[in-house]
C-alpha cells in the first residue's frame, strides 16, 4: 500500500437550493478496503456520481486525480474505461434477460452487427467463477435472487476491468449469510490487488472489511479518515460523528408529555408482512406498537428498516402478502382490506412519495384536495358540489399556508413544500383519527418545514395522534412524544422523549445488528 | 386570462372555425347549405356516440378501445336478424342487443380491470371475435330493410307544430328556448357563487362565452329549419352528450376516470376503487357502441357484416384532436365534440368539393397527427 490512487480535491456540489457536498476531501489508497459512512442524505451517492461522471466535469467544482491525473470524466462511460466501476443500491439489470446479455449490454462481444454470442457466454461464466456463483450464463436474471443479482453487478464490473470498485450499500437487500459471502469476497480482490470503496451504515460490517473509514455528515467530511490498527475506531465513535450534529431551535414548541395514561387510539399487534414479490421474505415481523391521543410518535430507523413497508401494510393492505396480526382502533378491533375501509376507520397515510403515489400533479389543488374524501363534497348520490369543493380546497390553503394564486393551479407547478401542505390537506379533510406521516419533510426548505411542525402540533392539539416515520433524526427528537426504532424488520426499541438522543436511537440500531451478527 | 392562454385552451375551437370558414369559401356557401349542416349531424351521430365512450377510456391511462366498431357490426347483425328474420317486437329486440353489447363490453372490461390484461390487446382480440361473430350471423349477407318503425326512431324530424312553411318554427323556437335556459342558468350559478362568498370570474368574459356559444346555437338551428327541422338523431347525440358532459364533470365517478388516469397508485391510496373504474370505462363504451349500432342501422337501413369497420379509429382520433391527453387523466366532452365537429367537416367539405376517398385519409391523417403534437409540445413548453 501506500499510493494514492483516487485524490477528490475539494469537491463542492450544489443543487438549486442545497449544497449537498460542501469542500469535501476523500482520498483512496490503493489496494485498501475504504469504507464511506453516513446517515442518509449525507453526501455520500453524489459524491460517487461526481467521480463516475454522472455528475459530469464542470457541474461541481474540485478536483477528481485518479491514477495521478486530473479526470474529467463527460459520463459513466469514461469513467469505466478508466476502470471505475460503480454498483447501485438498486440494481440495474433487465429482468428478461440472460446474466450474460446484461453482463455486457452495451459492450457485446463481436461485433455491432454481429454478436458474437459464443464469446459472450465463455466470458461471462468466467467471470461468475470469480465472483463465485454458480448459474449458467444463460439463466434470467428475473429467476436469481437479490444476492445473486448482486454478484452479476459485480462479475459485470470485473468484465469491465474495474480497478475501482465501488458498492453503493451493497448489503442492504441481502441475509446474513449472503451478506458476509459478498464481504469475504471483497477481502479476497483485496488479496489480488483490487481497490474498493464501500458505502454503508451497516458498522458491523465496516468495521469487519474496512481499512479506513471517512465519514460525511451533511456534505462535509467529518475529522480525519481512520485507519484500521493506527487509529481508535469504535462504534461510538462512528456514531457520534455519524450523528453529531447540533439541534437548534427548529422546532415549534409543543409540550412533550407522558401520555402513557390517556386512551389508547390504534393498536398493532403481533403484526407480520411478506414481500409481496418474494414472499418467502419478511419484511416485518411480529410488531407490537401503540399510539394514543392527542400524541406524536416518531418511527426512526435506516433506510430498507421497513418503515413505510409497516405503515403501508396497516393503511388498508396497500403492501405486501401474507398479512397477520391485528389493528385496534379505540379499543375495537378492525380489519381494514383496502384503502377505503381504512379511510373509513379514520386512518390516514401521507406517503413518503409525494409524485409516486401521493399527489396527481396534472390536476389541481382543489381536485387533490378532495380526493380521498369525494363524499364530504358531493350528494349521496355522488353529484359533485364545485362551489363546496372550491371552498373547501380553499379554506385549507389559507389554514395550512399554501402558497398558490388560486386553487385550480395545478399541483404540479407547485414548490415541494407546498405540494407537501397540499398533500397534507388532502389527509386533513378526509378526517381521520390517526395520521402517519411518511417523510413529511423530505426535499422540502427549512422555512416549510418549520410550517409542517405547527401543522402536525395543530393536529396533536386538536385530539389527533400523528404517527411521523421519519430518517431525519433531529426531526424525530424534535417532534415525538415518544419514539419508536425500527431496524430489519421488527421494532428494535422504544424511547421516551427525554431518554432518546441521536446516539441512543443509532445505538438501538447498532446493537440488534451485532446481535444478529454475532 | 391574457390573448395567449385563451389561443391555447381554444385552439382546437378556432381550428374548427378556419377549416369552417375555408370550405365554406372554397365550395362556394356549399358547406353551409342547411342539408349539410343536418348531414354533418347525421352522418357523424355513431362518432359523438361512441367517442364519449372512447374518452372515458382514454381518460383512464391513454388506453383504446379497438373493439367498437366490431361491436357495432355485431350489435346490428343481431337486430337486424331478431327484427326482419324473426319478427320481434322493436322493442325487446334493441332491448336484447343493448344487453348482448354491454355483456362484451363487461367481458372485456373483467380482463382488463381485473386481470390487467392491457386494453389494446383485449380489445384487439375483441375487434377480431365480434367481426367475425357478426359475419357468421348474417352468413356474410345483408340484410335490409330495417323495419319503418325503427328508423324512425333514429332517422325521423321533429314535426313542425306551427305549420311554418318551408321554415321550421318549432326548431327555431327551440333554439330560442335553448339559449334563454342556458343564458338563465349561467347567469343564476353566478348569483348563487357571489352570494356565497366565493370566486365568481369576470362578468365580461362569461358573457362573452355565452354570447358565442348563443350565436352559434342560434345560426345551427336555423340552418336546420330551413331544411326539415330537428333531426331526431340530433336529440339523441345531444342527450347523450350532456349526460356524459355531467357524469365527467359533476359526480364523483366521472372525476375518479381522470384521478385514474393522472395517477393511478395515488388514487388508489386515496381510498378508490381503482379496478372498478377500467371496468366501468370499457364497459360503458360497449353500451354506447350498442347505441351505435342502432344509429347505424337506421342510417342504413340494413345490417351488412362490414358495417362499423374502423369505427374505433374515428372515434379516436376525434378523442386526441379534442385535447384528450395520450397517457391519460385529461381531456373534456366538450373537447370531443369539437374534435368529431372538425373531422365532420373535414369529411364533408372534402366530399363536396369532390377530393378523392384516399386524399381525405391522407389530410385527416395529417390533421391527427398535428393535434396531437400541438398538445405534447404546448405540454411540454408549459411545464
Amino acid at each position: 500500500m501506500g499510493k494514492v490512487l483516487l485524490k477528490m480535491d475539494h469537491i463542492t456540489k450544489t443543487f438549486p437550493g442545497v449544497k449537498a457536498l460542501d469542500d469535501v476531501n476523500f482520498e483512496v489508497q490503493e489496494g485498501e478496503i475504504h469504507a464511506l459512512v453516513g446517515e442518509n442524505g449525507a453526501g455520500k451517492s453524489t459524491l460517487m456520481k461526481v467521480l463516475s461522471g454522472t455528475w459530469p466535469y464542470g457541474s461541481y467544482t474540485g478536483n477528481v486525480i485518479y491514477d495521478g491525473e486530473v479526470q474529467k470524466f463527460k459520463n459513466i462511460k469514461e469513467s469505466e474505461l478508466k476502470g471505475i466501476a460503480v454498483i447501485h443500491q438498486e440494481l440495474a439489470l433487465i429482468p428478461y434477460m440472460t446474466i450474460a446479455e446484461n453482463m455486457f449490454l452495451g459492450n457485446e462481444k463481436g461485433s455491432k452487427y454481429n454478436i458474437n454470442w459464443d464469446e459472450e457466454y465463455n466470458e461471462a461464466s468466467k467471470y461468475l467463477k470469480m465472483v463465485g456463483l454458480n448459474e449458467s450464463p444463460r439463466t434470467l436474471i428475473k429467476d436469481i435472487g437479490t444476492g445473486k443479482q448482486q454478484l452479476v453487478e459485480i462479475a459485470k464490473a470485473l468484465s469491465k476491468n474495474a480497478r475501482l470498485l465501488i458498492l453503493d450499500e451493497p448489503t442492504s437487500s441481502l441475509n446474513e449469510t449472503e451478506s458476509m459471502a459478498l464481504l469475504d469476497m471483497l477481502l479476497d480482490f483485496k488479496k489480488q490487488g483490487m481497490t474498493s470503496i464501500i458505502i454503508s451504515h451497516k458498522i458491523n460490517e465496516i468495521s469487519y472489511v474496512a481499512d479506513t473509514i471517512s465519514i460525511l455528515r451533511d456534505g462535509s467530511t467529518i475529522g480525519e479518515s481512520m485507519v484500521k490498527g493506527k487509529d481508535e475506531i469504535t462504534d461510538d465513535i462512528i456514531i457520534q460523528r455519524m450523528v453529531g450534529r447540533e439541534l437548534t431551535n427548529r422546532f415549534p414548541k409543543r409540550e412533550k408529555k407522558d401520555f402513557s395514561g390517556a386512551p389508547v387510539a390504534l393498536e398493532v399487534k403481533n403484526w407480520t408482512v411478506y414481500h409481496p414479490l418474494y414472499s418467502e421474505r419478511k419484511v416485518c415481523d411480529n410488531i407490537d406498537f401503540k399510539i394514543h391521543k392527542g400524541e406524536v410518535v416518531g418511527v426512526a430507523g435506516l433506510m430498507g428498516a421497513g418503515r413505510t413497508e409497516l405503515m403501508m401494510s396497516i393503511f388498508g393492505k396497500s403492501y405486501g402478502t401474507n398479512i397477520s396480526g391485528q389493528l385496534y382502533m379505540d379499543g375495537k378491533e378492525i380489519h381494514p382490506k383496502n384503502t377505503r375501509e381504512a379511510i373509513e376507520n379514520k386512518i390516514a397515510y401521507v406517503t413518503e412519495d409525494r409524485k409516486g403515489n401521493g399527489l396527481i400533479l396534472s390536476n389541481s389543488i382543489k381536485i387533490n384536495t378532495s380526493l380521498a374524501n369525494m363524499a364530504g363534497v358531493s350528494s349521496k348520490n355522488g353529484v359533485i358540489d364545485s362551489d363546496l369543493e372550491y371552498h373547501v380546497a380553499q379554506d385549507y390553503a389559507a389554514k395550512l399556508h399554501t402558497k398558490c394564486p388560486t386553487v385550480e393551479q395545478n399541483v404540479g407547478n407547485l414548490s415541494g413544500g407546498n405540494q407537501q401542505k397540499v398533500l397534507l390537506a388532502k389527509w386533513m379533510f378526509a378526517d381521520p383519527n390517526v395520521l402517519i406521516l411518511d417523510e413529511p419533510t423530505r426535499g422540502i426548505d427549512v422555512g416549510a418545514k418549520y410550517e409542517i411542525y405547527c401543522i402536525i402540533n395543530d393536529l396533536v392539539a386538536e385530539g389527533k395522534s400523528v404517527i411521523m416515520v421519519s430518517s431525519e433524526l433531529p426531526e424525530v427528537l424534535g417532534m415525538s412524544d415518544r419514539i419508536y426504532v425500527m431496524n430489519e424488520g421488527r421494532m428494535v426499541g422504544e424511547l421516551s422523549a427525554e431518554e432518546a438522543t441521536q446516539e441512543s436511537i443509532m445505538a438501538k440500531i447498532v446493537s440488534t445488528k451485532d446481535a444478529k451478527s454475532a | 386570462m391574457n390573448v395567449k392562454s385563451v389561443l391555447t385552451k381554444y385552439a382546437m375551437t378556432i381550428a374548427t372555425v378556419i377549416v369552417i370558414i375555408f370550405f365554406t369559401v372554397a365550395t362556394q356557401g356549399k358547406l353551409l347549405f342547411p342539408q349539410n349542416v343536418n348531414n354533418v349531424i347525421a352522418q357523424n351521430a355513431y362518432v359523438f356516440v361512441i367517442a364519449m365512450g372512447m374518452l372515458l377510456c382514454i381518460l383512464t391511462g391513454g388506453n383504446i378501445d379497438l373493439s367498437v366498431g366490431s361491436i357495432v357490426g355485431l350489435v346490428g347483425a343481431v337486430g337486424a336478424i331478431l327484427m326482419v328474420n324473426h319478427n320481434v317486437a322493436i322493442p325487446v329486440a334493441m332491448l336484447i342487443c343493448l344487453v348482448i353489447g354491454t355483456l362484451i363490453g363487461a367481458w372485456q372490461a373483467y380482463w382488463i380491470a381485473y386481470q390487467r390484461i392491457p386494453p389494446f390487446i383485449t380489445t384487439l382480440a375483441g375487434m377480431y371475435m365480434w367481426r367475425g361473430l357478426s359475419n357468421v350471423i348474417l352468413q356474410g349477407l345483408t340484410i335490409s330493410p330495417m323495419p319503418d318503425a325503427f328508423n324512425n326512431i333514429f332517422n325521423s324530424y321533429v314535426p313542425d307544430f306551427f305549420g311554418g312553411n318551408g321554415f321550421n318554427i318549432t326548431c327555431f323556437a327551440v333554439g330560442i328556448i335553448i339559449c334563454v335556459a342556458y343564458i338563465g342558468a349561467q347567469l343564476s350559478a353566478r348569483a348563487k357563487r357571489i352570494k356565497k362568498g366565493y370566486e365568481a370570474g369576470s362578468f365580461s368574459a362569461m358573457m362573452a362565452k355565452t354570447v358565442i356559444i348563443c350565436a352559434v346555437v342560434i345560426f345551427f338551428m336555423y340552418k336546420l329549419a330551413k331544411y326539415q327541422g330537428i333531426p331526431v338523431i340530433l336529440i339523441w347525440v345531444a342527450v347523450i352528450v350532456l349526460i356524459y358532459t355531467y357524469i365527467t364533470s359533476k359526480t364523483t365517478t366521472g372525476r375518479y376516470f381522470y384521478a385514474v388516469g393522472g395517477n393511478e397508485a395515488a388514487t388508489e391510496m386515496s381510498g378508490i376503487n381503482t379496478n372498478k373504474v377500467y371496468f366501468i370505462a370499457y364497459t360503458n363504451v360497449a353500451f354506447l357502441s350498442s347505441i351505435a349500432g342502432f344509429i347505424i342501422m337506421a342510417r342504413l337501413n340494413s345490417a351488412n357484416p362490414t358495417a362499423g369497420t374502423n369505427y374505433e379509429m374515428d372515434a379516436i382520433a376525434s378523442c386526441f384532436i379534442g385535447g384528450a391527453s395520450a397517457y391519460g387523466g385529461i381531456g373534456t366532452t366538450t373537447g370531443v365534440v369539437i374534435g368529431a365537429i372538425l373531422m365532420g367537416v373535414l369529411n364533408l367539405g372534402m366530399s363536396i368539393m369532390g377530393v378523392d376517398m384516399n386524399w381525405q385519409r391522407v389530410v385527416k391523417g395529417g390533421v391527427l397527427l398535428i393535434a396531437v403534437i400541438f398538445d405534447v409540445v404546448s405540454k411540454r413548453k408549459s411545464s
